[in-house]
């Protein structure tokens, strides 16, 4: 197991900039997941880290040594494929032992170990099958063992679940989630999908055009997104987002959303500043009182019972809102509402630059030392 | 019977009779072939154009193949395209797997030099080859006609693994450079094993390719006991003009390798050209 | 440990850099090798013997004679006949293959019992050696044992059962015949996999918005194949063009060079007059025609993919 350091890494295909300086540092054990939108870098930096790409600028350390100019094969470290590559001429035994057979492993203690990889997944029994007549959960397993049987310094996954079904899907993040939790190795995990994210990360790199956007535990991304990107990316249903003006009026900050008044607490930012107000689902009351000041009027447009709850769309302050409920709505297409969005879970961000407004009182406390 | 039942029919039977057309027209040249080789010398001009002589033999065959240089011929032929074809499949794998794997400065350059020898006429290139060959010991020699050849068809033959190449993941060898594989190990170990149809599909259609040359081999040649079999067939032809049953007998037998190889690619053929296409 | 110091590739990385770039060179290399030493340099060295006197026979030979070749050529009837032969060989050839292999590949399109064998069977004479087939079908044309002239006969296209490979006037339609049989193949294996290549919905789409078979043939499968036939007919062109093998085998370009193509004009010359300046005068002189013709190619490629 080892920390993994990246220092400044940039990576340029022909005239195209890929990553545009990249830091981050990963602790030992530390499970860090890379998100983000498809070509926002975040395969590259893993490919980089794996030695299947050169590095175009900085260094990357896997515990403290320089590996920008190590073949893959001296890096020690272990991947998992999102096509799963698995060895389609040789069986899932072969599969597995490969990478013990190259080091020339003793076979007897390259048999205990795919024995013991296939014990841990439950795959004991398919050591003799050729991977084409594996189900795709089983390859998954598959090329899960085939990177555990060697105890690697890191595990990299690049997108692993994205080819299974949803409910597989679901089993699988929570058996990558054991795993790590047995193993403690350091893993980086590639990932557009925000839940995987949330679910598996101890801390989530959300990266947008080549650019590291947030680094952070899950709940740190969730509730306090540092920029518009990280706040539409992650969390579904996705953030609403309401075109306003702050304005401050003596101690009263409040924003302007076409008629609408909205009270919050001040910013830091001029009075008459254009921003967009974020707000998630599931800080929306719905059914509020429609004496509340900070109610407001709304046409349901969209009604979708999840089960667990409801979401409502509605037409409201110019725009289309959705909003979260865990009780069971009955409302109709067309009828009017009121609803009420929880004041303190306002998020505000600049128009200008995206970047997020934070409440005066804390933005001093807040402030990285 | 509906108008629709007779119309069908008559498109199966249109269907059927081109199809029919086809195959004939494709198989009597070989049928008449294989027919001249079986009449008797004394019978061919008498039945020379019966579809069927009322006597066959297998005397023209025995003749070929005891008392004639066809059974030298031949051996010289199975030797030039065997290690043309191996060779040449060597060779063109690495410039395949180049083509399909990296991205390097010279590709453009190797791209373009393959495809322009794919158009210039190679008859241009019988004089200055003979002329640098004849001082290295290479006329007369085996050895120089699978030179030759094998440069000959390795352009093509980089251009069909490079297509079987490009139909395996990469994936698959980054995973057996993540494992401890060098590359080449990879390209051995994990790639080669799984490209063995490309391989064999290569394999013969040089064989067929080599088997088939003519002028090179008329040109670089003069010695009996080095000709290939086109020669062979086509010097006998001129000398004997009127030994028709031997004639097609020794084209028969020439036709026999090539063929047996081409039935063993046949599938690969339609196969190779279409796997790009539809996807499976 | 400064970062500058960092970011500087170590001599250890260096070389790493070098073997990566090095390494498509080392699986390229040996084909890059044979290509050059046997196709580009000959074909250097042919260029200049197009401006040399070089006869085999002759030791004395391999003066530099500056364009006398080509003034001789200019004044060679038998060279512009070969030209002539050459524009009848291709074009004749071409259209004829294309034309049987574009029906046989409709035929061989969809499922029908027997097709796998039918497949096999129709495309047998694209096995046969080249050379092969032009010897065979120069005993086809044989009055004495091939059966082509007396049924030429029979249906009046020739006035009497002779051979037409002697006739000066005919003869290049023997190559010919030769040429298309074992050539329908290609075209139609071509134009198979292009037609099988076609998504089967689009066809489907197509019935459901109600066009029949005509229609269905005019605006999908035209229309998809039209690049693919575009450029594979120009290509194979070349290709025939190039190809002397028939001829050679079939008639050696006589009766009095009545059939010679250019190709088979440069064969005869080094081959048989064992005049290696003049061929590469000749040969030279076919390179610069397919240059052009390579030209308008790429000029209708350009504009082909400018329409779609």
């Amino acid at each position: 197991m080892a920390t993994i350091d990246i220092d400044g890494v940039r990576k340029r295909f022909g005239n195209v900039d890929v990553l545009h300086g990249v830091d981050l540092t990963i602790a030992d054990g530390e499970f860090v997941v890379l998100v983000g939108p498809s070509g926002c870098g975040k395969s590259t930096l893993l490919r980089l880290i794996a030695g299947l790409e050169d590095i175009s600028r900085g260094a990357i350390r896997i515990d403290g040594e320089r590996v920008n100019d190590l073949a893959p094969r001296a890096r020690d470290i272990a991947m998992v494929f999102q096509s799963y590559a698995l060895y389609p001429h040789m069986s899932v035994e072969r599969n597995m032992d490969y990478s013990l057979r190259l080091r020339k492993t003793p076979a007897e203690r390259a048999r205990e170990a795919v024995e013991g990889a296939a014990g841990k997944l439950g795959i004991d029994r398919l050591l003799q099958r050729k991977p084409r007549t594996l189900s795709g959960g089983q390859r998954q397993r598959v090329a899960m063992g085939r990177a555990i049987v060697r105890t690697p310094k890191a595990f990299l996954f690049d997108e692993p679940l994205s080819n299974l079904d949803a409910r597989l899907r679901e089993q699988m993040r929570g058996e990558i989630k054991k795993m790590h939790q047995d193993l403690g190795a350091t893993s980086i995990y590639v990932t557009h999908d925000q839940i995987e994210a949330m679910t598996l990360a101890d801390r989530i790199v959300a990266m947008n055009e080549g650019l590291v956007q947030q680094i952070g535990p899950p709940r740190e991304l969730y509730e306090h997104p540092t920029n518009l990107f990280v706040a539409g990316f992650i969390g579904s249903p996705a953030m609403n987002f309401i075109d306003a003006t702050y304005r401050r009026e003596g101690q009263n900050a409040f924003l302007v959303v076409g008629e609408k008044r909205l009270a919050l607490d001040e910013r830091d930012v001029a009075d008459g500043t254009p921003v967009t107000l974020g707000l998630r689902a599931e800080d929306i009351a719905i059914d509020a009182d429609p004496e509340d000041p900070g109610a407001i009027e709304a046409t349901v447009e969209l009604v979708e019972p999840l089960g667990l709850g409801t979401i409502v769309h509605v037409q409201a302050l110019g725009t289309h809102i959705k909003a979260l409920s865990l009780a069971v709505v009955e409302h109709r297409v067309g009828s009017r509402i009121w609803i009420r969005p929880h004041p303190e879970k306002f998020h505000v961000f600049e128009e200008a630059t995206g970047r997020r407004l934070e409440r005066k009182a804390q933005f001093a406390a807040e402030l990285p030392a | 019977m509906s108008a629709a039942t007779l119309k069908r029919a008559g498109y199966w039977t249109m269907h059927y009779a081109i199809i029919a057309l086809y195959v004939a027209f494709a198989l009597f040249p070989l049928y008449w072939l294989f027919k001249v080789s079986l009449t008797p010398t004394k019978l061919l001009y008498s039945e020379g154009v019966r579809m069927w002589p009322s006597r066959t033999t297998w005397e023209n065959y025995g003749f070929v193949l005891t008392n004639s240089d066809f059974p030298r011929f031949f051996l010289n032929s199975v030797i030039v395209s065997v290690s043309t074809a191996v060779l040449v499949t060597v060779v063109a794998s690495g410039a395949g797997y180049a083509l399909s794997r990296f991205r390097f400065r010279g590709k453009f350059w190797l791209v373009g030099l393959m495809l322009i020898t794919q158009m210039f006429p190679l008859v241009m290139l019988i004089s200055p080859i003979f002329r640098i060959f004849t001082p290295l010991g290479l006329t007369d020699s085996l050895l120089g006609l699978i030179i030759v050849y094998t440069a000959f068809n390795i352009p093509f033959a980089t251009f069909l693994m490079q297509s079987f190449f490009d139909g395996i993941p990469k994936d698959l060898e980054e995973a057996a450079m993540i494992d401890g594989a060098h590359r080449f190990t990879a390209f051995r170990q994990i790639i080669l094993p799984l490209t063995l149809p490309g391989i064999a599909a290569t394999l013969g259609f040089v064989f067929t390719a080599a088997w088939s040359e003519l002028l090179f081999a008329l040109m670089l040649i003069s010695k009996t006991d080095a000709s290939t079999f086109p020669v062979g067939l086509l010097t006998f032809v001129s000398k004997f003009s009127v030994d028709f049953g031997q004639m097609t007998a020794a084209g028969v037998l020439a036709l026999i390798p090539a063929c047996l190889f081409f039935f063993l690619i046949q599938r690969y053929l339609v196969r190779g050209l279409t796997a790009g296409a539809v996807k499976g | 440990m400064s970062v500058q110091a960092e970011r500087r590739p170590g001599w250890h990385g260096t070389r790493r850099r070098f073997a990566l770039r090095m390494e498509p060179y080392f699986y390229a290399s040996p084909a890059l090798i044979f290509i050059v030493a046997v196709m580009l340099v000959p074909l250097a060295i042919g260029l200049s013997y197009a401006f040399r006197d070089i006869t085999l026979l002759n030791p004395f030979s391999g003066g530099f004679v500056g364009v006398q070749h080509f003034v001789d050529l200019w004044h060679d009837s038998d060279f512009w006949q070969a030209l002539g032969n050459t524009v009848t060989w291709t074009v004749a050839s071409v259209s004829l293959q294309f034309f049987l292999g574009l029906v046989l590949a409709l035929r061989l399109y969809r499922p029908f019992p027997g097709r796998g064998l039918v497949q096999a069977l129709v495309f047998v004479p694209w096995a046969v050696p080249m050379f092969l087939s032009g010897l065979n079908f120069a005993w086809l044309f044989n009055p004495v044992i091939g059966p082509l002239p007396h049924w030429l006969y029979a249906v009046g296209i020739l006035s009497s059962p002779e051979n037409i490979l002697s006739d000066p006037a005919i003869a290049i339609w023997g190559p010919i015949v030769a040429n298309v049989w074992w050539g329908v193949p290609f075209f139609a294996i071509t134009l198979l996999a292009a037609l099988q290549s076609i998504p089967p919905e689009i066809y489907e789409a197509a019935e459901i918005d109600g066009a029949g078979t005509w229609r269905r043939f005019a605006d999908i499968t035209v229309p998809f194949l039209a690049p693919t036939i575009a450029i594979t007919v120009l290509l194979r062109a070349v290709w025939i063009a190039n190809a002397p093998d028939l001829i050679v085998a079939m008639t050696g370009g006589g009766p009095a060079d009545s059939t010679q193509i250019v190709a088979s004009y440069i064969f005869t010359q080094a081959f048989k007059g064992l005049d290696f300046g003049y061929a590469s005068a000749v040969a030279t002189v076919l390179l610069m025609l397919l240059l052009v013709y390579a030209l308008i190619v790429l000029m209708i490629r350009q504009s082909l993919l400018k329409a779609s």
